[in-house]
């Protein structure tokens, strides 16, 4: 009983702190980061699923059963060059719409900045960490491809050229060679995404989007009966993945 | 995450509010916490207590008690434990286990450990039941299974000669009621623990494994060989399951629809939860419906049986040959690895067994 009442006390000296730092701050706010998903400006949520539905540039038709991704390391980029990172990472699971937004508990100064950007995935030095929350959302990668995290995977069938329904695995992570005790990395797959310039105002939104199609696109043009299982251990692939990956978000709009 | 700590701070706040008039409650009883494995603590997430139900000893003990009497069926003859027998690691070795009155459900039995980390707290085979509180209301009225009714039951238990008293030492209330018979069933499941398998040790350093479950445990996570990782876990997630619903490819047709039934969504027909693959060894036959009796049949479904369908899941490879089709001493050695994840001192666990 003791226990629950500190904690509620504590909770309501937070509160109060809290409220006293906005009063007295007002240069400074929460920021709030939305992500939604489109095929080429359609808008895709997770109830466009299991649908044999998308065409992607290649002629491939396909359907999306299951997406996440994670990004890390969201940076505000001040005139001054001064970086302000928000340290964490966040799992967007677009099949269980979980994660679709989230708002930094971090406190921004109001004002102009010169570059929002995020990594896709983890830099190698993030990908090193232990993390509970990826592990038990069995995010992690085989250590005998040199361990770390998944960056994304999209799951899905396609109809192939023998016209049947195949699965696809468009998994990314860090591209290795010679899987097994010590593989070999042939060249960065995590990518820093700069979406230009913002302006953080009181209590900001922004609204980060990715075109799914992109990453069948450019300047690779995807052709899942050559590419659609088996690329975790496939270095050309993953490389590949990160080639198109990089016209992939934009910034829908800042307010 | 985030929402869930918001509910937490709701509650906490709700309990305080409510907890002012039950304060005059004079009975003591002993805390308990979960002891969580060092495995478990460094990689994974803390398990599930729910905030009105905390372990204690005296809870515990009581719903062991619970589990492994009769009494909680209608004639007296079933136990919890008869499906769910700790030399099986909690579950039986029949296909179908067979209720009261002899009548035949026509799902396997599931094995009972590391409950509290499912996360999602998803029970059975589709995932119809939120929490292990709600869970164990089911058998006991379910015709197939224990067929008693939840009166009968509360008049047994208060005519009793030893129950009043452990209720009241575990809840501070003489008054039994179903509520309080699930709420100590559970925290006896949760204390189900397993975490002390070959393969842990191997993990903690305390022992080697054999070459052959090495290259097992490889098979395994070689996304172009078994790609089990995806679904059941592994080193990093030692639950070796992920909790969540998949259609692995058993049928092309389906008698039983699984999670289809429970969401009513065609995508979701012929789902069913991935099972941990820890203690294989004691939970023989295999699958929802006990298709296979070993392990042999389950490597032999995934390497060449696989069945295509609309939902068979996309990590399922080459469907049209039946699978990736695995090379003998990869199947012999992914058998040896998978049985390295059995954990005898959980079967063998006398805390754990009928008193
Ligand atoms: C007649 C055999 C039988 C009896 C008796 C029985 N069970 Fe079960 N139990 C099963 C079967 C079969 C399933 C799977 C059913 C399904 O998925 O539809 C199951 C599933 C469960 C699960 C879900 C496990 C998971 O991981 O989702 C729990 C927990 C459980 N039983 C606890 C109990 C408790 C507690 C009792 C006693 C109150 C009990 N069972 C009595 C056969 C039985
Ligand atoms: C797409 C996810 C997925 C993948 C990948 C996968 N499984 Fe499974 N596994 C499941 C599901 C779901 C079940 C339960 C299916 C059912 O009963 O209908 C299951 C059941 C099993 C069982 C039966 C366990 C029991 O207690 O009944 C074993 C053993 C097993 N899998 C081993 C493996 C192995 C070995 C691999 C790799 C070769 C593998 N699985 C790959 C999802 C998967």
């Amino acid at each position: 009983m003791k226990n629950i009442l500190s904690l509620l006390l504590i909770t309501f000296f937070t509160l109060i702190s809290c409220g006293e730092d906005n009063e007295n701050d007002t240069s400074q706010t929460n920021i709030t980061f939305n992500f939604s998903h489109t095929w080429d400006g359609t808008a895709v949520t997770n109830a466009d699923f299991n649908d044999i539905k998308f065409t992607n540039e290649n002629g491939d038709k396909l359907s999306i059963e299951r997406l996440r991704y994670l990004i890390s390391r969201i940076t505000f980029t001040s005139n001054s060059n001064e970086k302000l990172v928000l340290n964490g990472y966040n799992l967007i699971d677009v099949t269980n719409n979980q994660n679709l937004s989230i708002t930094s508990s971090a406190f921004i100064p109001q004002g102009n900045y010169r570059d929002l950007s995020f990594t896709f995935g983890f830099t190698n030095e993030d990908n090193s960490g232990n993390y509970e929350d990826l592990n038990s959302a069995s995010w992690f990668v085989p250590e005998m491809l040199g361990g770390g995290y998944h960056y994304m995977q999209m799951d899905g069938k396609f109809i192939n050229n023998a016209d049947e329904e195949q699965g696809y695995n468009y998994h990314s992570i860090r591209a290795a060679d010679n899987p097994g005790d010590n593989p070999t990395f042939p060249q960065d797959t995590f990518f820093n995404v700069s979406l230009g310039e913002v302006t953080v105002t009181n209590n900001a939104k922004f609204n980060i989007e990715m075109n799914i199609a992109e990453w069948f696109k450019n300047p690779n043009r995807w052709d899942l009966n050559v590419l659609n299982q088996m690329l975790m251990p496939n270095s050309d692939a993953q490389i590949k993945m990160y080639e198109n990956g990089q016209n992939v978000f934009s910034l829908k709009s800042g307010d | 995450m985030r929402l869930r700590k918001l509910l937490h701070i709701t509650f906490i706040i709700i309990v305080c509010f409510s907890c002012e008039s039950e304060t005059v409650n004079t009975y003591k009883n002993t805390p308990s916490p979960l002891e969580i494995p060092k495995l478990f603590q460094e990689n994974i997430l803390a398990p599930i207590v729910p905030i009105d139900n905390p372990q204690t000893e005296e809870g515990i003990a009581l719903g062991k008690k619970l589990f492994f009497d009769p009494i909680l069926s209608s004639n007296n003859t079933q136990a919890c434990a008869d499906c769910h027998a700790p030399e099986n690691a909690f579950t039986d070795s029949d296909r179908f286990s067979d209720g009261v009155e002899g009548f035949f459900g026509n799902r396997n039995s599931m094995p009972l450990f590391n409950l509290a980390w499912n996360y999602d707290e998803k029970f059975f085979w589709d995932g119809n039941t939120f929490s292990l509180e709600h869970q164990a209301f089911i058998p006991v009225t379910d015709p197939i299974e224990m067929n008693s009714t939840w009166q009968n039951i509360e008049q047994k238990l208060k005519q009793h000669t030893d129950y009043p008293e452990l209720f009241e030492k575990a809840f501070g209330t003489k008054t039994i009621d179903s509520s309080l018979v699930t709420k100590a069933i559970a925290q006896f499941e949760r204390t189900l623990i397993s975490a002390n398998s070959k393969f842990d040790k191997h993990l903690l350093g305390e022992i080697e494994l054999t070459p052959q479950e090495l290259n097992g445990f490889n098979v395994f996570m070689d996304e172009a060989r078994g790609d089990c990782f995806h679904c059941h876990g592994s080193d990093k997630n030692p639950l070796w399951t992920d909790n969540l619903f998949h259609n692995n490819g058993l049928d092309e047709t389906f008698t039983d629809l699984g999670l289809g039934a429970v969401t009513g969504d065609p995508a979701d027909n012929g789902k069913f939860k991935s099972p941990s693959l820890r203690n294989l060894a004691f939970t023989a036959p295999y699958m929802h419906d006990g298709r296979f009796t070993s392990l042999e049949d389950v490597i032999n479904h995934y390497s060449e049986g696989l069945k295509n369908s609309s939902t068979i899941d996309p990590l399922m490879k080459k469907v049209s040959q039946g699978g990736v089709g695995l090379s003998e001493n990869d199947k012999a050695d992914l058998k040896a690895f998978l049985l390295s994840l059995s954990d005898n001192e959980f079967i063998s666990n006398p805390e754990f067994k009928k008193e």
